[in-house]
């Protein structure tokens, strides 16, 4: 076991996989000479040569579109795009063509491309640096969407992405890269598909993803001071949803609170509470809160933007709400 | 090239012309949906291009990707016609399962990479073939159709400028047919001659007539051995016309019956088959049994296989989404 920081942990991943497999290369912006704006490609560059660590010009949807069609002739391309806000010059190839290939073709062609890309807020990066987005990329059909929390799932999951045969679009966190957690020093993976329980609870259920976790976990540990039991799930997987998990959880505690740094307007929030309509609408016994961000664009100035973003404390109020005690 | 040859590359062009003809029938009966966009006129630049290609010959083929207006392409590259035309219908036995119709055929066992609906996508895709086939070391080449239209999209300028930093083997064939679906060129386009678009990227380019199969041809051996040999992407712009609207749907009310008989004249199939009977190569008697035989083959074996082939299953409807065969390892579910 050694403490790795997230960073570390995907450029380990990277370098594992990149030793073990000539088909796998990396693309981005700055991800080669610089070593990566988040150092998840540092080193990188020296060891596998420019052939294998391509820094692109900032040119985002075709240079994902190469790294589609190299993924379509047998390459297993791990693509950086250094803010998620980018990955919107970049939906074409993502999702008219990555997401519908396999489809269109009946089954001939696949696109094993993945698609690493931080969304979330930082501090004061203000409205064109702070977008979420996971909710879109959810939306879409013939995508794979996995938010690791930690290192361990940084590092497992983008190995698992980097053999899987679909498109797996990873989304991390700015505030993330820096966080850090003992893994195995062997190699190991972890699953893209299934949410798991990172903190049991028998009173109310707190469900998050991506950075969220962090905020339920948070306010887990100040409702047990209230002598009340929360129980944190991480959805971690976006696409396909873990039903069963929600569904496990809901049955357990009978109150939830959903926490999202997306904005809240059909979001994963809107998604999980049709989830649980659908599949444990009678489990339940209090209104499901959502807990998310402003509808507003992300703004520049400090107090403001504390104010548009959900913390730990708006997840602690959201599930006293739940449950009836404020 | 031998005379069997030049016969064989006019009765191909024929055949196309045909097909294409006998999906204009079937769209009008209402065998075939969506949107049906034909190649008719531009006959001499995919069946020209390809003549010089690597193709029919499996996975050794060179990577071919255009637009929507793909059945000649993907059958000049090595695709079965009747499973084209079964796509057309939506059939099982479609080349893409009836998943993807007109615009998105694709044959993978013969390296047709695809038709796309996106005016300017095929560009970075194409130049990913072309990365892949580097990286791997074969001397496979990608080779891009698309019209004078997607030269507008950013994609083009993108992928012009990475494909000849990294000195990918690409050929990008601009099939210019001067209008953008309904726009003519000079009303949506600053600099008319195609070519000249990518000295900006410093990259090998020229400018042929795409309209006599013989230019074609020979401009395209050239770029291709360019190509083929390792000095980087190179840029062909044939200059043709497409006889039908833009789709289906399209009235053509955006140019005149003049302009279009002038370009009639020039008919490839016209040009290449006077050129064969004046080389006394071929008779019209001899052109006249292709016609009954490839009208026989269309009817009696393409669109009577397309008829009857089998719908796709609606249990099968969620098929091909994501890897129906995946390893447990990397997909989970997660170990608890």
């Amino acid at each position: 076991m050694a403490e790795t920081a997230y960073w570390e942990a995907i450029q380990r991943a990277h370098d594992e996989e990149m030793a073990r497999d000539k088909m796998v290369i990396c693309m981005g912006e700055d991800i080669g000479v610089a070593g990566g704006t988040y150092k998840a490609t540092s080193g990188l560059f020296d060891k596998y040569g420019e052939e294998r660590v391509i820094d692109t010009p900032i040119s985002e949807n075709s240079y994902t579109g190469i790294g589609i069609g190299a993924s379509m002739v047998g390459m297993r391309p791990v693509i950086e795009i250094m803010s998620i806000n980018f990955a919107l010059l970049a939906l074409d190839t993502l999702i008219n063509a990555a997401a519908k290939i396999r489809y269109m073709s009946g089954g001939q062609l696949q696109c094993p491309i993945v698609l690493r890309t931080p969304g979330g807020t930082a501090h004061q990066l203000a409205a064109q640096h702070s977008a979420r987005l996971a909710r879109m990329f959810m939306s879409t059909s013939g995508l794979r969407v996995v938010t690791p929390r930690g290192p361990l799932d940084a590092y497992g999951m983008l190995k698992s992405a980097i053999r899987s045969n679909d498109p797996v679009i990873i989304i991390e966190h700015e505030q993330m890269y820096n966080l850090r957690e003992d893994i195995p020093d062997e190699e190991f993976f972890r699953p893209l598909e299934g949410a798991e329980v990172v903190h049991e609870g028998t009173d109310i259920s707190l469900i998050g993803y991506n950075f969220s976790v962090h905020l339920c976990l948070e306010a887990a540990k100040r409702l047990e001071a209230d002598g009340i039991s929360a129980e944190v799930l991480d959805l971690r997987a976006l696409k396909p949803l873990d039903r069963e998990s929600i569904r496990k959880t809901v049955e357990k505690t009978h109150h939830v609170v959903i926490a999202e740094e997306d904005e809240a307007p059909v979001g994963v929030g809107a998604e999980i509470i049709s989830v649980i309509n659908e599949d444990c609408f009678y489990a339940l016994d209090s209104q499901p809160v959502r807990v998310h961000a402003a509808d507003v664009p992300v703004p520049y100035n400090h107090t403001l933007e504390k104010a548009a973003i959900p913390n730990a404390d708006d997840v602690y109020h959201g599930a006293l709400k739940a449950l009836g005690k404020i | 090239m031998k005379d069997a040859d030049k016969k064989r590359i006019l009765r191909e062009m024929i055949f196309y012309r045909r097909f294409e003809d006998r999906t204009f029938e079937a769209y009008m009966e209402r065998k075939i949906g969506g949107f049906l966009h034909l190649y008719t006129g531009q006959e001499a630049v995919a069946t020209g291009v390809l003549e010089k290609a690597v193709v029919g010959q499996g996975d050794k083929n060179d990577y071919v990707v255009t637009g929507y207006r793909d059945h000649v392409h993907a059958i000049k590259t090595g695709a079965e016609p009747r499973e084209v035309m079964a796509e057309l219908y939506g059939k099982e036995t479609g080349s893409s399962k009836g998943r993807g119709g007109s615009m998105h055929i694709f044959d993978a066992s013969q390296n047709f990479m695809g038709g796309y609906a996106l005016v300017g996508q095929p560009f970075p895709l194409a130049a990913g073939f072309a990365m892949g086939a580097k990286h791997k070391g074969t001397d496979q080449i990608a080779i891009c159709f698309l019209g004078d239209g997607a030269n507008n999209q950013g994609t083009f300028h993108e992928t012009m400028n990475m494909a000849k930093i990294w000195n990918l083997p690409v050929l990008f064939v601009c099939e210019n047919n001067q209008y953008a679906i309904g726009t003519r060129i000079e009303r949506s386009t600053a600099v008319l001659d195609q070519y000249k678009r990518v000295c900006a990227y410093d990259m090998e380019a020229s400018q042929h007539d795409g309209m006599d199969i013989d230019i074609v041809m020979e401009a395209a051996e050239k770029a291709i051995d360019f190509v083929r040999s390792g000095k980087g992407p190179y840029f062909l712009e044939l200059m043709t016309y497409r006889y039908r609207g833009h789709s289906m749907s399209d009235a053509k009310g955006y140019r005149t019956k003049e302009e279009e008989a002038e370009w009639e004249k020039r008919d490839p199939i016209k040009i290449y088959s006077e050129r064969l009977i004046k080389a006394g190569i071929l008779d019209k008697a001899e052109i006249k049994t292709w016609e009954k035989e490839i009208d026989d083959e269309i009817e009696n074996d393409i669109i009577k296989f397309s008829e009857e082939s089998p719908e796709p299953k609606v249990e099968d409807l969620n098929k091909y989404v994501l890897d129906d065969n995946p390893d447990p390892r990397w997909i989970g579910p997660l170990q608890k």
